[in-house]
């Protein structure tokens, strides 16, 4: 079974970050996994996107036309891939930056405020962390206990942030459950 | 599992260091400055030495010194960075000095873009300098692939006292997958004694040893070149490596590809099989020596009825298929430059389209 996730939004949204922490959680649960990122010469803004592959096979082609889910922090970004996402995928969308919808009625589109969260959590740097949180509570791509052993483990030589990480991810999890 | 994440480019720079190379001679650019942002590092914490030349020529030489000396070397490059050690390379091979190179391609020619590509593949294939010489080329797909090449790679070239080549693309240099430094892959240096300048201390002899590649005598040089080419021969017996994809069923093409297009390629032809088109593969893990006898074979077969080349370029590697197959098949290319990997679909729809099939996506 191959799951393929593609994190997208501009540079500086940690979008390469929670795309590791997911392919090490995946790594962990005993799957074949890959990271691939793609990111033009900025270091903040423009276009910033990393697909994680994950199977229980040997993976193949590392070039996905059309991935599985969707995790959309900006408006450029939703414009882009949404078109291009399985049917019946997970498209989360950053609804604190981005006010249209998909305009797709075959996938499941849920949108959470990430920043929004971020920022009520006292931290907004956080807010890839809740996106992360959401879009692997609602797809089970990975367990959420996996999850949260990839976050202390991403943190372990900044042992500071890893309860305000966890938070985030817990965020993350109950605006999952909480949208339609 | 015991293995851990890491990105290509970073596990390459380990698996030097696995390999016992602790000189590295490099200089920056993309898709492969994680290498030197890695080693500078790394080869601090073992008691190496790390050293940005001035540029990429200087870096060649940098490389061919301490190789003449006996140390193990490495470097890693990109495409332009690679033509600029050109003459080096020439230089080492004629020197007869073991060297380890990898090049992550991208795109080409001239400053070209910084994706991925297979663009390469005559540059590194056909030599990489002038004179009569040739690299041992190997081209990873995988980044544990590219990990146990770059293991392989220096013992290689001390077997042949010549450079070996990695051929990487800009996707292998960048992607995280798993990896292990296998243990059973670690070598010690060979004792170069007998030809190194290491020192008549260390050597324990006042026989002096000449590194060079200056043979002002035309007989002096032709016989040094015909020595040079059956070392070239001999790896042609020895080294070749290939593997073989679906080649049991009738299939009616045979794709060849390499690095991470033959990836691509494996995971068409699973679709294909799915819709009951049988298709095989060879993928050449060698680029020089060519697996040209296996490909020969693989065209034989009475059910295949072209041979289709997958590259990331405008079509290199098919010359050396058109070579092996002699005729017997028509071969044709697919692929695509400037960065953009073709997808499964992509070459699915070349494929069938070769033997005026359909598919259903």
């Amino acid at each position: 079974m191959q799951h393929e996730v593609q994190f997208a939004g501009f540079g500086g949204q940690g979008i390469m970050l929670i795309g590791k922490i997911l392919a090490h959680a995946a790594m962990q649960a005993g799957s074949d996994v890959i990271w691939i990122p793609s990111y033009g010469p900025e270091m903040r803004g423009g276009t910033a996107y990393c697909t994680v592959v994950t199977s229980d096979h040997p993976i193949g082609s590392p070039i996905i036309q059309s991935p599985e889910h969707l995790v959309a922090m900006n408006r450029p970004s939703l414009e882009k891939f949404v078109p291009r996402i399985k049917s019946g995928g997970v498209v989360l969308v950053n609804s604190s930056l981005i006010t249209i919808t998909s305009g797709r009625k075959d996938i499941d589109e849920f949108r959470v405020p990430v920043i929004e969260l971020a920022n009520k959590l006292g931290n907004a740097k956080v807010a890839n962390i809740i996106a992360l949180g959401a879009f692997t509570a609602r797809s089970r791509v990975v367990s959420f206990d996996t999850l949260k052993d990839a976050v202390r483990q991403e943190f372990k030589d900044k042992e500071a942030l890893i309860p305000i990480n966890l938070k985030a991810l817990d965020e993350g999890r109950r605006a999952a459950k909480s949208r339609p | 599992m015991g293995k851990i994440l890491m990105k290509g480019n970073e596990a390459i720079g380990e698996a030097a260091i696995r390999a016992g190379c602790l000189n590295y001679f490099a200089y920056p650019i993309t898709p492969q400055s994680e290498v030197a942002e890695y080693l500078s590092k790394r080869l601090a914490e073992v008691g190496g030495v790390f050293l940005q030349g001035e540029s990429e020529v200087a870096v060649s030489y940098m490389l061919f010194g301490a190789a003449g000396c006996g140390e193990r070397v490495f470097t890693t490059s990109s495409s332009p960075g690679i033509s600029l050690m050109s003459e080096g390379i020439s230089y080492i091979a004629a020197a007869e000095c073991p060297a380890v190179f990898v090049n992550i391609m991208r795109g080409g020619p001239g400053l070209g873009g910084i994706l991925p590509s297979q663009a390469d593949y005559f540059q590194a294939t056909k030599g990489g300098g002038h004179g009569d010489f040739k690299l041992l080329v190997m081209a990873p797909a995988s980044v544990q692939e590219a990990v146990e090449m770059v293991m392989r790679a220096f013992p290689l070239a001390e077997k042949y006292r010549n450079p070996v080549m990695i051929l990487g693309d800009g996707l292998i240099g960048q992607m995280m997958e798993p990896v292990e430094f296998p243990d059973h892959l670690k070598t010690a240096p060979t004792n170069k004694n007998d030809w190194a300048t290491n020192g008549m201390a260390t050597r324990n002899s006042k026989k002096r040893n000449l590194v060079k590649s200056l043979y002002l005598n035309p007989e002096e040089l032709n016989t040094h070149n015909l020595k040079l080419k059956a070392k070239y021969e001999q790896m042609q017996r020895e080294e070749v490596r290939y593997e073989s994809f679906n080649l049991d069923g009738d299939y009616q093409v045979l794709v060849v590809s390499y690095g991470t297009m033959s990836r691509v390629c494996r995971t068409a032809i699973e679709n294909l099989k799915n819709e009951g088109i049988e298709i095989g593969m060879i993928r050449p893990q060698t680029l020089f020596p060519f697996p040209g006898k296996a490909i020969f074979k693989g065209a034989q077969k009475k059910s295949c009825q072209a041979i289709l080349c997958v590259e990331m370029s405008m079509g290199q590697m098919i010359e050396d298929v058109e070579r092996s197959v002699v005729g017997i098949r028509p071969v044709q290319w697919f692929g695509k430059c400037g960065g953009e990997v073709p997808s499964p679909e992509e070459v699915m729809h070349a494929v069938v389209a070769l033997v005026g099939l359909k598919v259903a996506a």
